[in-house]
Formats: C-alpha cells, structure tokens, sequence
C-alpha cells in the first residue's frame, strides 16, 4: 500500500462512517422493517422511478452506497489484521477490501445511470 | 556463540509473548472494540441490499414486486433486525467519539465535547426525519 494513499483511504473511511452513522439506520429501519411489516406504508414503483429519475437523488443514492463500503473496506482490513493476527497476509487483504468497494461503487454508478 | 548477533530496532522475535486469537473476550473494553469495529460488516451489507433494490428497480416493475416479496420473509426480517441493531451501535460510538475525531476551535477555545456530540445527534435526528418524510406513503 503506497503511504500516500493512506490520508485519502481515512478520508474515505471517515466519510463513509458518517453517511452511515447519519443516514443508514433510518433507511434500514423503513426498508428491511417498517415497509415489509406494514408498520408504514411504502412508495409504489411509480413514485420511487420518479424519484429515482431526479439526479439529486441519483447523487444521494451513489455517496449512499459507495462510502459507507469504503468505510467498510478500511476498517474490516484493520480488524482482520488485529483480530485475527493476519499480519502476513496484509497486501492480500488491503486488495480484497478495497477492490470489493471499489466493485460496489462501479456496480451502484452503472446501476444509478440506468434508472435516468 | 560462534555467530555475531544481529540487532534490530525490534524486540527480537522470541521475546514476544504468544496471543491468543481471542485477546478480544480478556475485557469488556476489548469486546466492545471489536464489536464496535465489526458494524462495519453489516453496513457494507446494508449498501449492497440498497443496491439491491435499485437494481430491481432498474429492471422494472416484476423484479422490484420480487424483491419486495424476498423482504417480507423471516429470515431477511431478522437479518434486518439483527443489522438494525449493529447500525444503530455505529451511530452511537460516531457520534460520541466524534469530538475526539476532529476537535473544533472557536475563538481560540475548544468548543464541548458534549456540543459537538450534541450536533451529530440534531443532525441525525433531522436527517432520519427528512429521509422518513420523502419515502412513507401519506
């Protein structure tokens, strides 16, 4: 891992630990409880592409879903290495991690671009 | 003691004391690091389950129908439950160690600890009402 890297790895990770801090328990509580339950009644298909269609929410969706897994990346890595003594195998890791966020974040931008 | 000792910046490696793979479980403030480090897991897949629905939604109407359907079982009901709770345990340790993260200086004094925690929690409160406020069906 170049050291250079390291600021903007923490930068990403901070970042995404506050999206998710701020914004995930209310979006899991509707979607995964509320919703399915009928606690509260959800959007139908219609409004949510309308909603969707709008780049502002499309830009909302895509910080949503990328930095929270960059915040995952850079702090399962670290628990890999302290948890499970897996100190020897810290290029192997640090790839996985990153790689797996970075394949998330092409996933979410494709998949963000085809609902305009 | 024929060879000439090697010196290292280190301790040499045979003064280390072995650790166990479960130093975590020694003391509650262990345990609860790394409870506190592994919500990172179900937020990574929470973001992947967001993407999940977005992907349904861009493939149309049956596919979401589906989605919804797979939602509405026990065990991703009790996965979210279960996440529900990881997540809400991210927000907390945020939010409180937040001042510790970035301290701010206002005038040259360090603003409270308890003020910077205080504007997380508001911050939290207005977001999760707002997001609540576009997406529940009136």
């Amino acid at each position: 891992m170049p050291r250079t890297l390291t600021p903007f790895l923490w930068l990403l990770f901070s970042a995404g630990g506050t999206v998710a801090a701020l914004l995930f328990p209310v979006h899991l509580f509707l979607t995964g409880l509320a919703f399915p339950l009928g606690w509260l009644h959800a959007p139908s298909y219609d409004s949510l592409r309308t909603l969707v269609a709008h780049p502002l929410t499309r830009l909302y969706l895509f910080v949503l879903i990328s930095l929270p897994l960059f915040h995952w990346a850079h702090r399962f890595r670290y628990t890999l290495y302290d948890g499970l003594q897996l100190k020897h195998l810290t290029a192997l890791i640090a790839v996985l991690c990153y790689g797996a966020a970075l394949v998330g974040t092409a996933v979410a931008a494709y998949t963000l671009l085809s609902l305009s | 003691m024929s060879a000439a000792p090697r010196y290292t910046t280190y301790h040499p490696r045979w003064y280390r004391r072995r650790v166990s793979v479960w130093w975590w479980l020694e003391s509650s403030a262990y345990t609860g690091f790394v409870v506190r480090e592994s919500t990172s897991v179900f937020v990574a897949l929470f973001a992947l389950v967001i993407l999940w629905q977005l992907r349904a939604l861009a493939q149309g109407p049956e596919a979401y129908a589906r989605v919804l359907a797979r939602l509405h079982t026990p065990p991703w009901l009790a996965f979210h439950a279960v996440a529900l709770l990881f997540v809400l345990f991210h927000s907390v340790t945020w939010f409180n160690l937040a001042p510790k993260a970035m301290v701010l200086r206002l005038g040259g004094k360090k603003v409270p600890d308890r003020l910077i925690q205080g504007m997380n929690y508001a911050a939290w409160l207005a977001l999760s009402a707002a997001v609540a406020f576009i997406l529940v069906r009136r």
